[in-house]
């Protein structure tokens, strides 16, 4: 079953300094029953804002959102649940712990909310406070507690009441690397063994990729691609999709005499194959940089500019035509600066040789 | 010399440089200013009522004690002072909770507004009230009775409701400030999550937004419980001629009119311990009742709060706004430009009947209005520099070199804030006139210590919390470049915190102008500020004269505020 699911939603938003600002557009999407869903993204494309949508404290501009068979925002209908009224869980970035309350009566408030018996609100709190490890510190206050304690006790918090959805809006990004990871699993733990559907949203594909069962990746308010972390990384739908999940090397390229001609190199084409089905005679070819071969012979000849030793790997830069790419590579055979040697892509993306979104548009937006 | 060679202790002291401790020479300099300025008179006061020609002697504060005027005097300001901490709390929460959580429209107008009240002085307010709903003679009384055709007045300001009434509309911006703050710097994320776990709008505002405003609220009202315990101004000018007294008032009656004999004095003093212990009281179970902690609420990378949609209550809740304004801030100005324009005092306020001769006589004829102009430039500029310069130096002691005993200094610094102005205002009677062979009475010095005893605990607050902002570690980088402590001072804790100083000089300057209670004791026949000019002029019946006057003074501290809101909005810019 289908546990939210948005109908064209849009969102835009009115301000004095900017004018409409488009925050979410035109936006279909299904996250399903148990399912892990990611919302990835650069800052300002309109993750929060499709988040606070399905919260209920933002009303859409256009379009609807339904939650599992009950619709909760309908534009056309003027029609809309408040928050309270949704029975959602929701956990923030800035923690968001009642620092009058202790640890218990933070867990506990929905519970008192609704009114359930002292007797019930114990073994639910215990309960919830037991899965996120926090039990034992229920007369704490919230000052005197870790950020990743106060985190707990938001995820506690969340699911106390037996929300089925969880809404986190990068609820690790104000931890350090270390705990992120750990908290990283607990969520996922906690997931499977609740059979909790989660919406989260974050701008580090890392923890999208490792958490999620599908994920969504947004530009600007437009859905550029929904698919499950493995596909989406092996098959990103265009360029800027490509660059937001790893490290990239984009070259542009011409097509003539069944050749791949590297824009601004007249005397060597690249060795790779072309697409059956391309028909237009220029794209983009896009590469990993831990993908790319070198090779003593053959390839594409040039000489590398720069190399640096990081340990794991050699990362080397050098010219394909007039644009300089990126290589990582572990191969202990060694170049050094001034070499010659040899390029082979690999495995390579195609791509129209018009970006989606102009970069002029792109900078314009960066302001707001 | 090879390292690691014994050295002998001369070789070591020559090695380790100066010897000479800044850090220590200020703080032996801040505890004996503080010493003479604040600690000195409150000693004299306790002195001289418990000790007669050298011998304890106790039956003056106990009898005065037992007279029941006094004793009713204490319980009007025990009366007055709950009353108006209660009612300005609410309003001010009220008003701070409608700007900074609904969608009311208007908002960055409204909070000016708001906080004009707090720069209007009191006394002027509690004239131009009198002046509208005094019993017979009020313009709105009169108004009403005419209309009525009857002969009951519609309010009678000069009682213990009036005086309630007025102080509550000079007061309410205190916590109206510290709420609207508290409420700005709220992450709105704390309300939010309680939305989503089911809580609505109200049940939000009860158990999450105030329980997180309270330490908020309760600064605000203390500083009005403060205020409101040891005002003169209001309950002098509206309840003298209905023998309405307060402790504040009583005292000064007391003292005036003995006409400044030493046994008026001592009976002054002893009602000054009488009050002081009120005050400390209020304040302790002030905080008995409020216990607070200081919770960390300020907001994270998040949105703006959601606002509460107002709908159909917009109109009436924007119409209460304007009506409340325009009671508290345009009535009372109006009357007194009004007033002030008057050609005689009890004729209608028509054109024909308006003339700018009051203005000329106080701002060229009148000697004293004169002088009581320059007075209060002269004193309030003296003040102002001298506190904000010496208040830096304790603070930056405390802040920054916190060497042992600061707790002593911090102490000393605060302890002015509980002591009423016309307490202080006897003590340094009690201390400056002759007692240590030096008689100041009757000059303008007398009045500039009791200025610079009252106004350091203010500078020394807002130099603090301009020097915590300058990180220790932009110090210590200059004394690494080889830069001496008084040169790192001068160099780079100095100019960092000079903008804070300029606004410092302000929040002095500004009260010190429209000062009334302390200088009222103080003044000698050429040294009237104008808060005591207006207020003579208006006792000695010359109502036009005092409103032109009065209007002097709030075109001057209007000025000196726009002054000051320009001078932080360029620091901002920075
Ligand atoms: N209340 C608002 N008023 C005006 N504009 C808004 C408002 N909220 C969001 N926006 C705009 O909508 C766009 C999307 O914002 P949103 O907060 O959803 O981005 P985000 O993807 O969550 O970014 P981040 O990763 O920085 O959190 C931005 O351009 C932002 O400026
Ligand atoms: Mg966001």
């Amino acid at each position: 079953m289908d546990m939210v699911v948005l109908k064209n939603v849009t969102k835009f938003f009115v301000t004095k300094a900017f004018g409409k600002v488009t925050a979410v557009d035109d936006v279909s999407l299904n996250i399903r029953e148990g399912e892990c869903f990611s919302f990835l993204g650069p800052s300002g494309c309109g993750k929060t804002t499709t988040l606070r949508m399905i919260a209920g404290f933002e009303d859409l501009s256009s379009g609807e959102i339904w939650l599992g068979d009950r619709p909760v925002s309908i534009k056309t209908k003027n029609f809309y649940v408040p928050p309270e009224k949704r029975q959602l869980g929701m956990v923030f970035q800035a923690f968001a712990v009642w620092p009058h309350l202790n640890v218990y009566e933070n867990v506990a408030f929905p519970l008192r909310i609704q009114r359930v018996s002292n007797a019930e609100i114990s073994d639910q709190v215990k309960q919830a406070l037991k899965h996120t490890s926090l039990s034992g510190l229920e007369e704490k206050y919230p000052s005197e507690l870790s950020g990743g304690q106060q985190q707990r006790i938001a995820l506690a918090r969340a699911i106390v009441a037996n929300a089925k959805v969880l809404l986190l809006d990068e609820p690790l990004s104000n931890l350090d690397p270390k705990l992120r990871e750990i908290m990283r699993f607990e969520i996922k733990d906690l997931q499977k063994k609740l059979g909790l559907t989660i919406v989260y949203v974050t701008h580090d594909q890392a923890e999208a990729m490792a958490l999620s069962d599908r994920m969504l990746v947004m530009d600007m308010g437009v859905v550029q691609q929904v698919d499950t972390p493995t596909n989406m990384y092996n098959n990103p739908a265009n360029r800027f999709v490509f660059s937001f999940l790893g490290l990239s090397n984009f070259v542009p390229v011409a097509l003539h005499d069944g050749l791949v001609w590297p824009a601004g190199s007249a005397s060597s084409s690249l060795e790779c194959e072309i697409p059956e089905d391309w028909d237009d005679d220029r794209a983009v070819l896009a590469a990993r940089p831990n993908e790319i071969q070198l090779t003593p012979e053959g390839g594409y000849r040039t000489r590398i500019k720069n190399r640096v030793f990081l340990g794991d790997y050699v990362e080397y830069r050098m010219d394909i035509g007039d644009t300089e790419i990126r290589v990582q590579t572990h191969e202990h055979r060694d170049f050094q600066v001034g070499d010659v040697c040899g390029v082979r892509l690999g495995k390579v993306k195609w791509y129209p040789a018009e970006d989606e979104v102009s970069d002029e548009e792109r900078e314009r937006r960066k302001v707001i | 010399m090879r390292a690691g060679q014994s050295l002998r202790g001369s070789e070591l002291r020559r090695m380790e440089g100066s010897r000479f401790n800044t850090g220590q020479l200020l703080l032996v300099i801040s505890t004996v200013i503080l010493i003479i300025t604040v600690v000195l008179p409150v000693a004299m006061i306790v002195y001289n009522v418990f000790f007669y020609k050298w011998s304890f002697d106790w039956s003056l504060f106990a009898s005065m004690l037992t007279d029941p005027d006094n004793l009713a005097a204490m319980w009007n300001t025990v009366k007055i002072s709950f009353l108006v901490t209660t009612l300005g709390t609410v309003v001010g929460l009220f008003f701070a909770w409608l700007i900074g959580r609904s969608d009311i429209p208007l908002k960055g107008l409204m909070k000016s507004l708001f906080v004009i009240p707090y720069m209007f002085p009191p006394f002027i307010g509690a004239m131009a009230w009198g002046l509208l709903l005094a019993p017979r003679s009020g313009y709105i009384n009169k108004m009403f009775m005419a209309l009525t055709g009857g002969r009951t007045p519609l309010f009678n300001i000069n009682t213990l409701a009036g005086i309630v009434f007025v102080e509550l509309c000079y007061y309410f911006p205190f916590v109206f400030i510290q709420v609207s703050g508290a409420l700005e710097r709220m992450d709105p994320t704390l309300e939010e999550s309680a939305r989503i776990a089911g809580a609505n709008q109200m049940t939000v505002i009860r158990r999450i937004t105030m329980p997180l405003v309270v330490p908020a609220i309760a600064a605000g009202a203390m500083l009005i419980l403060i205020s409101s315990l040891s005002h003169f101004g209001v309950p002098a000018i509206l309840g003298f001629s209905n023998g309405i007294f307060t402790l504040p008032t009583k005292i000064y009656e007391l003292i005036y009119r003995a006409s400044g004999s030493f046994e008026g004095i001592r009976q002054g003093a002893s009602l000054s311990i009488l009050l002081v212990a009120v005050v400390v009281l209020a304040l302790a179970l002030q905080r008995r009742v409020l216990r607070t902690g200081r919770y960390d609420i300020i907001r994270g990378k998040s949105m703006r709060p959601m606002l509460i949609k107002l709908r159909g209550w917009k109109a009436p809740l924007l119409a209460v706004c304007f009506v409340f304004l325009a009671i508290t801030v345009i009535l009372p100005l109006f009357t007194i430009f009004g007033v002030g324009l008057l050609k005689a005092y009890g004729v209608p306020m028509k054109l024909a009947n308006m003339t700018l001769n009051n203005f000329k006589y106080v701002l060229f004829e009148s000697r004293m209005a004169r002088d009581s102009i320059r007075n209060s430039f002269f004193l309030s500029i003296t003040s102002a520099v001298i506190t904000m310069l010496v208040g830096t130096m304790i603070a930056y002691v405390i802040v920054k070199i916190q060497p042992r005993g600061k707790g002593v200094l911090e102490v000393l610094g605060i302890l002015p804030y509980s002591i009423p102005g016309i307490v202080l205002a006897v003590g340094v009677i009690l201390t400056w006139s002759g007692a240590f062979y030096l008689n100041l009475y009757n000059t303008i010095w007398i009045i500039l210590i009791a200025y610079i005893a009252r106004y350091m605990a203010f500078s020394m607050k807002s130099a603090s919390a301009s020097l915590e902002q300058v990180h220790d570690s932009l110090e210590e980088a200059s004394r690494t470049c080889g830069a001496s402590h008084f040169e790192s001072l001068l160099d780079v804790t100095l100019p960092l915190i000079r903008p804070g100083m300029v606004a410092g000089f302000f929040l002095i300057f500004l009260p010190a102008m429209r000062e009334l209670t302390t200088s009222l004791l103080l003044y000698g026949p050429f040294t009237r500020t104008m808060g005591v000019a207006i207020y003579s002029i208006n006792e000695e019946g010359y109502t036009v004269q005092a409103c032109a006057l009065a209007g002097v003074a709030i075109i001057i501290i209007v000025l000196g505020e726009l002054l000051l809101r320009f001078v932080t909005r360029e620091r901002r810019g920075q």
